[in-house]
């Protein structure tokens, strides 16, 4: 006989304060093979662990339920303290009655109470019908990509290069350098930015140990932790890039000129260009849009006047194929298009500018060759972009108010009779040195003026700018004209970012930047094992900032690749080969190809995601999923349905643990309510939960059944959707037949970041199973004599 | 001299009171400003709507006897361009009404004088002066 410990968290407060603890714990008490039952304040908390290991001991306990917070927040923790206490570290079952009742539920604490009750008895059913699990580890080298050669990629790179890992670095532009090789100076020190940065870009180049692919692109990426299969486009450069010796002969006689995209347009550069003045490689490059055919016949001046023969017209795409153990995504961001915010005229008034192309001026102008004038009295606005509900960005892109007060004053040393005014709303200086800096700033006469300003005029004479805004300190609508108006634009996801995401199957969060695996213990984490996130591309943030991130994304990928081995994720499909008689159709839709059949089905494990799709197209139940079985879940649906009142309904969520699980964990902690009759059961994902168990559910008293799943996009497993609606097809069918609403099953795709659908999704669920009441009990035997065809 | 305002209970409830007859939330406002240089009708106003958004936020109640609520031409130009999403049209017709249940007529119909003006302003103005 199984003996169960079961604790009850307070979690200090957040959890006792709407739950009555005590209550759920006397519950558990008399539940079948619990032994022991502890209500205690923090349970992750080392003395909460050292209680659970000497309980084990003293009362010799072989399962372990903890009633706190979501698996996905300390699962991993309290496996870890079954394993030092000797025990299979599957042997412990999370109870999530902190997001799915305390929290979800905070207005209705008896309810929660209730519900709290039910989530731990699940809890408890299910430990009863687990299984030690023997963990599958696998081979991990050490070779890593990194995507993206802004700052972040360079930093990293070079840190695990000096590491002794093979590094990939692999950039689309010509060049690496990223934004920050845009930049003027640094703000607080007010470094010149490409003066610190092109020796690291150097150093990059050099480091015998990275292997830098420029004007490159990732094609595909299969394969997972250890195993990465990357394949690499090489867009034809068209120059020799080991010949060129950046001469800038070839430039002086291509007769074709195009904006130049370094300086944002406000220069011109030819078809045959180099890309910066630090571009590393240290080469140019031929615009293949922009040149006049690639046809030698046509023009082939470069050509006729390169000495060191760099130039080939007929360069072709190169193919690269790799394999590495971990990749680092640095894709970085890119500026919010102020063209969105139609009121402050960019692109339609002369002397309106992003603050980007600012940075460009300064730095062209201390060259001595500024592409505009930028006249004596210049404002700087705010927020733009950033903090703003009408474009859908309610985050603070952070950087905006500091660059600004750097330029700022970098613009009134450089002419100390300009006016320089910063239009802003809040300002936040909140790194080293900033407030200093700030203070610096308006020590020597920068004017800042709280005030967001709504919209912009220009003078059809002069061309200046009239910016009219309240002074919300002295409630006084003021107004002036400007000679050149900054926008200070916020920062947004990269389309590099985004698609690399969507690729690697990354989720991102509500501000579109890349998810990290835990906001505060896994910073540059991604949820997808052995892929590392920094700088930009999980969220704005200076250059510091950017550089640590990138530091730490180096070092996590190092602790996985210097252990030299990597454990596998423990849930695959596993065949009853007794029953199974070859017939092959789960192999047909396994969409990983992770099947094979020889005389019978086979799994191969390094391939199988364990989604369990597979399981509900067998004809003869001979497919199992090993962690999630159909005899715990079927334990887990019972427990939930146990003990219901006549008129009580009872909705059942089936929630994928990557997007529905996390995504109910999120409207948990934002403590959006829904109903509290309904209960979650976390599954791989959807796909598994089959037509027949769906029917048994409905059967045993269940009066709705939800199934959530992940959107393709972000979804780690392949087509299944596409399952889950012949299933719930399947199943409608059979509820028709037996007289009982079809629209008593549904499902939905999800991704982490739909609170508010979410939300809806279970009201409009909890609405129509009101609408058409509790199933009779005649009507749900009828459906105990339905056979399925799977 | 600068008069001290105590804040007690009444102000909270003056606030509570605009959210729950406009239906938005008022403390979400950042006092930005944007909405007072999108006003087309501020330079008629003696508070400007960002100070109208303020008073509320604190529970200043002598906000409902400003012109300023009643010249609000309810353009919605605030309400689009509002970077925390605040529908400010719905507060300042919340404002007018805790005039309006009272009973009060702004406006004698008689008085009016005959003017070419557009049916839908004579609609919005007797909707807005009478109550």
């Amino acid at each position: 006989m199984a003996k169960i410990g079961v604790y009850v968290c307070h979690c200090g407060g957040n959890i006792s304060d709407i739950v009555d603890v005590d209550e759920v714990a006397r519950f558990a008490s008399k539940l079948p093979d619990v032994t022991v039952v502890r209500s205690i304040s923090h349970m992750c908390s080392e003395n909460g662990q050292r209680t659970i290991m000497d309980d084990i001991e003293e009362h010799n306990l072989d399962r372990v339920v903890v009633a706190a917070c979501s698996p996905q927040f300390q699962g991993s923790t309290f496996e870890k303290t079954l394993a030092k206490a000797g025990l299979n570290p599957n042997m412990v079952e999370m109870a999530n009655i902190r997001e799915q009742s305390a929290w979800s539920h905070y207005g209705k604490p008896e309810d929660a109470t209730e519900k709290a009750k039910i989530l731990t008895s699940m809890a408890v059913e299910r430990i009863r019908k687990k299984e030690p699990v023997e963990r599958i580890s696998m081979k991990i080298g050490k070779n890593a990509l990194v995507i993206g050669g802004g700052i972040a990629g360079i930093q990293a790179s070079l840190d695990l290069a000096n590491a002794g890992i093979d590094v990939y670095l692999v950039e689309k532009e010509p060049t690496i350098g990223g934004h920050m090789a845009q930049l003027s100076r640094t703000f607080p020190t007010e470094d010149c930015a490409s003066c610190i940065l092109a020796p690291k870009m150097a150093d990059a180049a050099e480091h015998p140990n990275v292997h830098l692919m420029t004007y490159s692109e990732i094609l595909e990426v299969s394969g997972s932790i250890g195993n990465f299969k990357v394949r690499i486009m090489k867009k034809p450069r068209y120059v020799d890039e080991n010949k060129c010796t950046a001469c800038r002969e070839c430039e002086k006689v291509c007769p074709v000129n195009v904006p130049d995209e370094f300086n944002l347009g406000m220069t011109a550069r030819k078809a045959i260009y180099l890309p910066s003045s630090t571009a590393v490689p240290h080469a140019h490059v031929i615009d293949k849009d922009a040149c006049l055919g690639l046809n030698p016949l046509v023009c082939g001046r470069c050509a006729e006047v390169c000495e060191a023969d760099a130039i080939n017209y007929d360069d072709t795409p190169l193919y690269v194929n790799l394999e590495v153990d971990t990749i680092i995504v640095t894709t970085g961001f890119d500026i919010f298009n102020a063209e969105l915010k139609p009121q402050y005229g960019y692109g339609k008034y002369r002397n309106v500018i992003t603050s980007l192309q600012m940075e460009r001026i300064i730095v062209e102008m201390a060259e001595g060759r500024p592409p505009r004038p930028v006249g004596k009295d210049i404002a700087f606005i705010q927020c733009v972009g950033s903090r703003d509900a009408q474009v859908g960005n309610l985050y603070c892109s952070r950087i905006c108010c500091m660059y600004a007060t750097k330029l700022a004053s970098l613009l009134k040393r450089a002419d100390p009779s300009s006016e320089v005014y910063v239009f802003y709303t809040d300002l936040r200086a909140y790194g080293k040195g900033f407030e200093e800096y700030y203070r610096t700033a308006q020590e020597i006469g920068v004017n800042f003026i709280r005030g967001r300003p709504g919209e912009l005029m220009e003078d059809a004479e002069t061309k200046k700018v009239i910016i009219k805004v309240e002074d919300t300190l002295t409630r006084k609508i003021i107004e002036r004209k400007f000679d050149l108006v900054v926008l200070s634009v916020g920062m947004i996801p990269s389309p590099g970012t985004i698609k690399i995401a969507e690729m690697l199957k990354l989720p991102r969060s509500s501000d579109g930047f890349i998810k990290e695996a835990h906001p505060k213990f896994r910073p540059v984490d991604t949820p997808v094992e052995g892929i590392f996130v920094a700088g930009t591309a999980q969220g704005p943030k200076d250059i510091p900032d950017t550089v640590a991130q990138a530091s730490a994304a180096a070092a996590r990928a190092m602790t996985f690749m210097n252990k030299g081995e990597f454990e596998m994720n423990p849930i695959k499909a596993v065949i009853n080969g007794e029953m199974c008689n070859g017939c092959g159709i789960c192999a047909e839709h396994c969409p990983v190809d992770a099947i094979q059949v020889k005389g019978v089905a086979e799994i191969n494990p390094p391939l199988c995601k364990g989604c369990g799709a597979c399981i509900s197209f067998c004809p003869r139940d001979a497919i199992d999923l090993r962690i999630y079985s159909d005899d715990e879940i079927m334990a887990e649906i019972e427990a939930a349905l146990k003990d219901k009142r006549e008129d009580e309904k009872r909705i059942l969520i089936f929630a994928d643990d990557m997007c529905t699980y996390t995504l109910a964990d999120s409207v948990g902690t934002a403590k959006r309510e829904y109903p509290p009759n309904t209960y979650l059961i976390r599954v791989p994902s959807s796909s598994r939960v089959t037509p027949k168990m769906m029917l048994k559910t409905f059967e045993m008293g269940a009066d709705g059944i939800f199934l959530g799943e992940c959107e393709e996009a972000v979804s780690p497993y392949p087509n299944t959707l596409d399952v889950i609606d012949e299933n719930i097809k399947k199943v409608r069918t059979v509820l028709s037949r037996a007289g009982i609403a079809p629209e008593r099953v549904n499902y939905s795709p999800f991704v982490t970041v739909m609170l508010p659908k979410f939300v809806n999704t279970i009201n409009k669920m909890v609405e129509i199973v009101n609408k058409y009441g509790n199933i009779p009990e005649e009507k749900r035997r009828k459906l105990s004599a339905v056979e399925v065809m799977q | 001299m600068t008069k001290v305002m105590q804040i007690d209970e009444k102000n909270v409830n003056f606030l509570k009171k605009v959210e729950e007859l406009s239906g938005e939330k008022i403390t979400l406002c950042e006092q930005c400003g944007i909405c007072t240089t999108s006003c087309p009708m501020v330079d008629e106003m003696d508070f400007t709507p960002a100070g109208i958004m303020r008073a509320v936020q604190i529970g200043d109640e002598t906000i409902i006897e400003s012109k300023a609520i009643w010249v609000c031409a309810s353009c919605f130009s605030c309400t689009v361009r509002c970077p925390r999403g605040i529908d400010l049209s719905k507060v300042t017709e919340a404002l007018r009404q805790l005039t309006l249940r009272k009973n009060v007529d702004h406006i004698d119909l008689k008085e009016v004088k005959k003017e070419k003006l557009p049916a839908i302003a004579v609609v919005s103005a007797l909707r807005k002066f009478t109550g």
